[in-house]
């Protein structure tokens, strides 16, 4: 398509501001009050997250002995793969202790904030046909997107100017007012970059959520990449974004310039994801839609048949996943093994926890961020239900044979099938890859032992999920806590020593941590008796209420 | 049994809005049925209600025999459904839809589904993100037709269909009248509704206010006429039932209510008739008259400054 030059369009254009970009401003100011509460929320959960954390490291770790111990911890490939590069442990004070233990994690939230905020102001509003009703005013090609960029670009700004100043303000040894302008920086950086990727990926495909997608997979990917690099001290840090943010040391070395190829990047994308628009039609992908089969097949026309048709995507990208995370760590039990035998310390810690060996202990830490992956496809298979009621495609499947209960029943049955096979196959790529490096007979049955013994935890969040669908359909939402408070735990949980209760209150925090704790059954039949209890609530409820309809 | 459908004092309530206010409805069996008002006033909740999607808060309701939301299971089987907005899945295609809703229901016929793709013009091999509005809906209307259904529920069924596809529509209904199947149309397009309803109910603010034939409800209503006639006519005004009178030299048009017809075209004849015509009401004065005080009320309160009487 090319724009015709007829005289009165171009006075239009030229009055309503330039072209393209015409009405980027009503846009933003639109998109804006649309995020009202959004954006809010995202903002003061990052920054009070971060604050949170440095508050707690003075009373953590108060003598340099012990911060030595846990810069110590931290020198091994595993522990550089989750935090960040090595150069920060040369001088472990408070300040580069946050940078080299949060930055990298935050910034993949902030990766995905963006990613959902250029796709959601972008591809979602084209795909659902309101996009049609924006056009037809006086809206150039580019300014959705133009205005799903400048407000990322600026939540991402707000959000380094507020961790500047909060961080900053707190005071303590080593965060200074540099580095925490840096600091923040980064994070806004790197957010600005995936906010490029984004304004590429929803040009590719037709749907929003393939779009929000792809962006989280070059967040996820981008992780991965500096973790690889991290750990074996290699360049390969360099080719992530996220690697670029910490290649600036806040609050260590204070290097500004790692950051331009963060803007560059996030440029080059923008541009991209600009000229790509140009060569599509409003609310078509990049890739053509096919056509499919004029006659369905007969596995199709069963309930359950039909159900995993409707999963089949999310199954398979999330089964791929889990398989590429359990071999990324596979390799590392054999360093675990080696290097942390020589810190002295270490040894006395994990003898105090009952003598298990480090390699027991790195696999039960990776296997409960496993398990939290496993239940965010959980969260997502039974909240699918959901999504098929809200959006009216529910309504006729109930108006045939199938009852209420056969038709949540086929979702959940995915769900309560395929949360398990997701931790058994990252476990089977883990034992795979890592089992047979060590020296350590039975390691591979006891990677599966404890793979497995998430599977009832698994099953207590899609309980958790059914009966919100039940009961209080509005709030189904509320089933992501389970995982984001399963994930702070098991993730911060180390890092700040939480005490026992915090875990007790997730039932992942009762699942036997093994191989470093021994195999127990009470734990997991009662988190299986609830789980059913729960599922019978979430059925029996669905059975009675309304269904909404549009 | 002679009625596919009984309901009386249905009552639905969504939080504080009274969604439906005590209503009655009766289809017979064998009957196409038109259920007609405008949009809010309780069509689709009424027919959810029937579906057992919503669950009626009290009153009775009887779908063939049955109840409509304990014995769903058993009684989906022997009805089909065509929404007003049809929502489809963006990755199955047209034909795999009808294949999946028909085989739920237990079962499409093979044959008549062909058929019916190839009256309605539908191509079942694109995927369903790609399908228009009016190709979604040929959609539903294939997988509700393509089986031997008792009971044909239709919420406005053919909105987005173009009026060449309207026609098939028609005809298609048509025979399943033949056939003899209950048909519930819910429709605000009057045309359709004469042209295929027995009988027909009006539905207003959630209560029905008019149920019967069109000829019962046209005896009900006005009848317009226009005379030429010999002589000036005098004295209509005064008749009782005589609307909207228009006097000429030798020309006259005056609206009559049903029942004082016979009166008016006596004192008519006194005037020597030369030509007569007399129109019908239609369907659109039929509601018109039943919407009118709620569209006088709404205006009196926009003079008022006041939006408080205005209901969509």
């Amino acid at each position: 398509m090319t724009a015709t030059a007829t005289p009165a369009v171009g006075r239009t254009t030229e009055r309503a501001g330039g072209g393209a970009l015409a009405g980027t401003g009503v846009l933003l100011r639109f998109d804006l009050r649309r995020d009202r509460v959004r954006v809010p929320v995202w903002l003061a959960a990052l920054t009070l997250g971060t604050l949170w954390v440095a508050a707690a490291f003075p009373q953590l770790y108060p003598t340099a002995a012990e911060r030595q111990a846990a810069a110590a911890t931290m020198n091994s490939p595993a522990g550089l793969a989750f935090t960040g590069p090595a150069h920060y442990l040369s001088d472990y004070y408070y300040g580069s202790m946050l940078s080299h233990q949060m930055l990298g994690f935050m910034v993949i939230m902030v990766g995905i904030m963006s990613v959902l905020m250029v796709a959601r102001h972008t591809r979602t509003e084209e795909e659902t046909g309101r996009a049609e009703l924006v056009r037809a005013a006086v809206v150039g090609r580019h300014a959705q997107l133009a205005a799903a960029l400048i407000l990322t670009v600026a939540v991402n700004i707000a959000l380094a100017l507020l961790l500047t100043l909060s961080l900053g303000s707190l005071g303590i040894g080593g965060v200074t007012w540099a580095g925490s302008l840096l600091y923040g920086a980064a994070h806004a950086a790197a957010g600005i970059t995936f906010a490029g990727v984004a304004a590429v990926t929803v040009q590719i495909t037709e749907h929003s959520r393939g779009a929000s997608g792809m962006g989280l997979a070059v967040v996820g990917a981008a992780y991965l990449v500096r973790a690889a690099g991290d750990s074996a001290g290699s360049g390969l840090s360099w080719a992530s974004p996220i690697g670029w943010a910490q290649q600036t040391f806040a609050y260590l070395d204070n290097h500004w310039w790692p950051l331009l190829l963060n803007l560059a990047a996030a440029a080059a994308l923008a541009a991209l994801g600009f000229a790509l628009s140009t060569r599509r039609d409003l609310g078509a992908g990049l890739r053509a839609a096919r056509r499919g089969r004029p006659e369905a097949s007969r596995a199709l026309t069963t309930p359950l048949g039909f159900a995993l048709r409707l999963h089949r995507g999310m199954l398979i990208g999330f089964a791929v996943g889990m398989l590429v995370l359990g071999m990324s760590y596979g390799p590392f039990l054999a360093d675990v093994e080696t290097k942390l035998q020589s810190v002295e310390v270490l040894k006395e810690a994990l003898a105090q926890l009952g003598g298990a060996t480090f390699v027991d202990s790195f696999i039960a830490m990776i296997m409960t961020l496993l398990a939290v992956v496993a239940a965010i496809y959980v969260v997502i298979a039974t909240l699918r239900p959901r999504s098929e009621e809200s959006s009216g495609r529910a309504e006729p499947v109930l108006a045939t044979g199938l009852s209420r209960a056969g038709w949540l029943g086929s979702h959940l049955a995915v769900a309560l099938v395929g949360g398990p096979v997701m931790i058994l196959l990252a476990g089977l790529a883990l034992a795979a890859t890592g089992a047979p490096t060590v020296d350590e007979s039975g390691l591979f049955w006891e990677i599966i032992a404890a793979a497995a013994a998430y599977i009832p935890a698994l099953w207590v969040t899609a309980g958790l999920a059914v009966a919100l669908v039940g009961w209080f359909p509005r709030a189904s939402a509320l089933a992501w806590l389970v995982v984001v408070y399963a994930g702070v735990v098991g993730y911060f949980g180390t890092i700040l020593r939480f005490p026992g209760w915090m875990s007790n209150l997730s039932p992942f925090g009762h699942i036997p941590r093994i191989p470093v704790e021994g195999f127990s059954w009470t734990p997991l039949l009662v988190l299986t008796a609830i789980a059913a209890g729960l599922i019978a609530l979430g059925l029996y409820g669905f059975r009675r209420r309304d269904l909404e309809t549009k | 049994m002679t009625t596919a459908i009984a309901i009386s004092g249905l009552v639905k309530t969504f939080g504080s809005t009274r969604a439906l206010d005590g209503l009655d409805l009766t289809v017979n069996t064998g009957e196409v049925h038109g259920f007609l008002g405008p949009n809010g006033a309780g069509k689709s909740t009424t027919i959810r209600v029937l579906l057992g999607i919503l669950r009626a808060d009290s009153g009775s309701v009887t779908m063939l025999g049955g109840d409509p939301w304990a014995d769903a299971v058993a009684l989906h089987p022997r009805l089909a459904y065509v929404p007003g907005d049809v929502e489809l899945w963006p990755g199955l295609t047209g034909g795999e839809a009808i294949d999946l809703l028909g085989r739920l229901r237990g079962g499409l016929d093979r044959r008549r589904r062909d058929e019916l793709i190839e009256r309605f013009d539908l191509d079942p091999s694109k995927k369903g993100r790609t399908y228009s509005k009016g190709n979604r809906q040929k959609v539903a209307i294939v997988a509700a037709l393509a089986f031997e259904a008792e009971l044909l529920l239709l919420d406005e069924p053919t909105a987005g269909l173009d009026p060449l596809m309207e026609v098939v529509f028609q005809d298609v209904i048509g025979e399943a009248k033949a056939a003899g199947r209950t048909v519930l149309l819910s429709s605000h397009i009057l045309a359709q509704v004469e042209k295929l309803a027995d009988r027909v109910s009006i539905i207003r603010l959630g209560k029905i206010v008019q149920s019967g034939t069109l000829a019962e409800m046209r005896h009900l209503t006005r009848t317009t006429i226009e005379a030429d006639t010999a002589g000036r006519v005098t004295g209509l005004e005064q008749l009782p039932g005589v609307h909207d009178a228009e006097v000429g030299d030798g020309r006259v048009r005056f609206a009559v209510d049903g029942a004082h017809l016979d009166g008016a075209i006596r004192h008519l004849s006194g005037f020597g008739i030369r030509a007569l015509t007399s129109h019908p009401p239609t369907l659109e004065e039929l509601m018109l008259r039943h919407y009118g005080d709620e569209l006088a009320a709404e205006h009196a309160a926009e003079h008022q400054g006041t939006r408080q009487a205005v209901r969509k």
